[in-house]
């Protein structure tokens, strides 16, 4: 079985959700819809208060070559366009949506028929998917259509399509291979048209074998597209860890995958860009993992976007755990610990983990012992604790030299460390300063 | 046996001779002709090394300053004043006069004014616990409290009160500006140290509106535009949904601080109201509002005349 060869750490699955079917969620009261949820620019309004949209109605506009357009999930009146708190408790731009019925625009085919054929050529496809607003669902949010635009002289060998779910908890994109396996391969036969590109890599890890049965037996029937079992190792699912994985390629330091012939998109975005192309449907709703160990029925939901997490976790689980240490939005090791529970799901949300007290919080720091194995894990081939020390004494340029901007903060550094040094912490503060310091030097 | 010794001797003498004669002429060669009162202005100027004055350490800036010829824009404020006039005299130029400053701190967000609603287990680095939340109060411009304006200070004139959980300058600073740079919120400002030492600034960088300010902090400023509207010499600005207090333009008349509906505004090292206080005395009532006001006065003042 393949895998990646450098470091990488075992963290317990705890894939909890793993047999729970995806439910639809009720439609929430008011959904929150913040403009900016994607990588680069925020997106620009275009619906006032008191307007009244339909589902699928587009409400934010694009504003610039990296953004998205954002359509309504829900129909209704819109409440206001303010400012409301994001993830980190920052206050960004939003339209609130006060939910009244639930009527779909009629462009958008809702009927459950599998459409095979694809009617659109390549140009129409990349057009599609930006005007549909389908963004990276992996996490990163970036702009599907821009990893699509193949600039002139580059050739797409391989589409690589990340089933990984490396992370521990989430268990969307398994659900999604297994519910929606069909759909999902169109959806990369349309990406792999659009990338003019005549073979398609699936990689699963292998603790999902039913998700791997399923799409080997459908992939059968589609010329080109491969699943590949992998073994399971954290972060698998990152994209240059992925490409090494399964091509043996290794992207250069500070290049994109397109350099090596590959573009990788998540099963996530492939389901996306299926419904984009095939049924005229933007992209407003997603799987959500909420799970925990505290949580009663750890579920995978359809939610839209813009639902605040409050009602996902009221629907898993009766009355809040008591032993709730930290609400975090999405995995457990790349997630982010949220504020309060008022946030809304948007488009990068792949799950909600309620974490019991005890695990959340930070074991006391020690010196470093020198053991090495921050170094023997990093995917990257960094040295986090040399990053981490260097960064501490303010010592940018060594940072620099020492390519913290290669991390891919996946956390195994931090999570093997014995001492329980913030590792993670101080190579995120490292990588900020010195892309600012890059940044000045570009501009003089 | 003398011999050998006599010719160790000459050898060495011709060696050391033909050396002396290349360096000679080398020497001459590559003479570096500098003007020798830039040694004479760093040996005036402080040696802080603190780069205050905008240039890498005072050999530079004495080397900028003697090759600019005149005083413009040329400010040593470790130094103050004396140090830049005996600078003055060796070069035979006027001093250029400034008026003193020191670092202000912008934001009175104590954790009696906002409590705590999160708990933040991260690196103590304001720079880094910027990236990842808003701060443990709610308010996303306000205070981290995690002290990379003390890291910051070479002068030992900044640091964490305790008790309010904010950074307090003291006497020792001298305006070098490097806490300014350290804060990620932008919330440490220079301004003039003032005639008795006395300032008024609004102590709240939120740009939030009304509403969503006040709910995190009760001393933010909730752009009332109360004391623009009161301000006599115009020296209020309104901008991004709070007032900010031109230093140049400020006459320290105090009018602003009287209507300021949320304690904001903050003086320091001015004299109690005695208008107020007998007014109280005579009512029998102590307001809560003057109280605060006084209670902050009189750690100011502690804090500058330690007895």
């Amino acid at each position: 079985m393949k895998t990646f060869q450098l470091g990488g750490v075992h963290p317990p699955e705890n894939k909890l959700s793993a047999k729970a079917a995806i439910e639809k969620l009720a439609l929430p009261k008011q959904v929150i819809v913040p403009v900016g949820q994607q990588l680069g620019a925020p997106s620009i309004p275009i619906v006032a208060k008191g307007d009244v949209v339909k589902v699928g109605q587009l409400i934010a506009k694009s504003s610039g070559f990296i953004s998205a357009n954002i359509h309504s999930p829900v129909s209704g009146k819109v409440f206001k366009i303010d400012e409301t708190y994001d993830t980190s408790g920052f206050r960004r731009p939003s339209v609130i949506i006060n939910v009244e019925g639930d009527e779909w625009l009629e462009s958008i085919d809702r009927s459950l028929e599998i459409c095979r054929e694809i009617k659109l050529d390549s140009k129409q496809i990349i057009d599609k998917i930006n005007e549909m607003g389908i963004v990276g669902l992996g996490g990163a949010t970036f702009p599907s259509f821009v990893k699509l635009l193949v600039p002139d002289g580059k050739k797409i060998d391989f589409l690589i399509i990340n089933g990984v779910e490396c992370e521990p908890y989430l268990t969307s994109d398994h659900r999604l291979m297994l519910e929606k396996g069909e759909e999902m391969l169109i959806g990369v036969r349309i990406l792999m048209k659009a990338l003019n590109t005549q073979q398609a890599m699936i990689g699963i890890e292998s603790n999902k074998p039913d998700a791997i049965e399923n799409l080997t037996k459908l992939a059968a029937n589609y010329q080109g597209i491969n699943v590949y079992p992998l073994k399971v190792k954290y972060p698998q699912g990152g994209e240059k860890q992925l490409i090494k994985a399964l091509t043996g390629r290794e992207v250069p330091a500070g290049k994109l995958p397109l350099e090596v012939g590959c573009v990788v998109n998540n099963v996530g975005t492939a389901y996306a860009v299926y419904e984009a192309v095939q049924k005229n449907k933007p992209l407003f709703e997603r799987v959500v993992t909420v799970t925990g160990k505290s949580v009663d029925k750890p579920s995978n939901f359809l939610v839209r976007v813009g639902t605040p997490i409050k009602e996902l976790i009221a629907a898993a689980t009766e009355g809040f755990p008591a032993d709730t240490g930290k609400i975090i939005s999405g995995g457990p090791m790349m997630g982010k610990a949220v504020l309060n529970a008022d946030i809304p799901v948007v488009k990068g949300t792949s799950g909600v983990l309620l974490m019991p007290d005890v695990e959340s919080r930070r074991l006391e720091s020690n010196t470093c012992i020198r053991c090495g194995k921050c170094v023997s894990v990093c995917p990257m081939g960094l040295e986090p604790f040399l990053l981490a020390k260097t960064t501490k004494l303010a010592k940018f340029d060594i940072v620099e030299k020492e390519l913290v901007m290669d991390c891919i903060e996946c956390g195994s550094c931090a999570y093997t460390c014995p001492s329980n040094i913030p590792l993670l912490d101080y190579i995120r503060l490292g990588k900020n300063k010195v892309g600012q310091i890059i940044r000045n030097r570009n501009q003089k | 046996m003398n011999e050998v010794l006599i010719y160790g001797v000459i050898t060495l003498g011709t060696i050391g001779l033909v050396s002396a004669i290349i360096l000679f002429f080398v020497a001459q060669k590559f003479k570096v002709i500098e003007d020798p009162r830039i040694d004479e202005v760093e040996e005036a100027l402080p040696s802080a090394n603190c780069g205050g004055c905008g240039y890498a350490g005072c050999r530079a800036f004495a080397e900028n300053l003697v090759k600019a010829g005149n005083m413009n824009g040329f400010n040593c404020p470790v130094g103050g004043s004396e140090v830049m006039n005996n600078v003055a005299t060796i070069l035979g130029l006027v001093p250029e006069i400034t008026e003193p400053m020191i670092a202000v701190v912008r934001c009175n967000g104590s954790f009696s004014h906002s409590p705590k609603k999160v708990e933040y287990d991260g690196i103590a680095s304001c720079s880094s616990a910027n990236t990842l939340y808003a701060g443990d109060g709610g308010c996303s411009f306000g205070c981290l409290g995690l002290a990379d304006c003390v890291a910051a200070c070479n002068f030992e004139a900044i640091f964490m009160n305790p008790e309010t959980g904010l950074p307090e300058v003291n006497s020792k600073c001298i305006a070098c500006g490097a806490c300014v740079e350290a804060c990620p919120r932008n919330i440490i400002e220079l301004r003039y140290l003032g005639k008795k030492e006395r300032r008024i600034f609004v102590s709240c960088v939120n740009e939030e509106k009304g509403a969503p300010a006040k709910k995190n902090c009760a001393v933010a400023c909730i752009a009332c535009s109360k004391c623009f509207d009161v301000c006599p010499f115009d020296a209020i600005e309104m901008k991004n949904n709070r007032a900010y207090i031109d230093y140049e333009k400020c006459k320290l008349c105090r009018k602003c601080v009287e209507v300021c509906p949320t304690n904001a505004i903050q003086e320091i090292n001015f004299p109690l109201r005695k208008l107020i206080v007998k007014e109280e005395k005579e009512n029998g009532r102590e307001s809560v509002v003057e109280g605060v006001k006084r209670e902050t006065h009189k750690a100011k003042n502690e804090d500058n005349n330690p007895l």
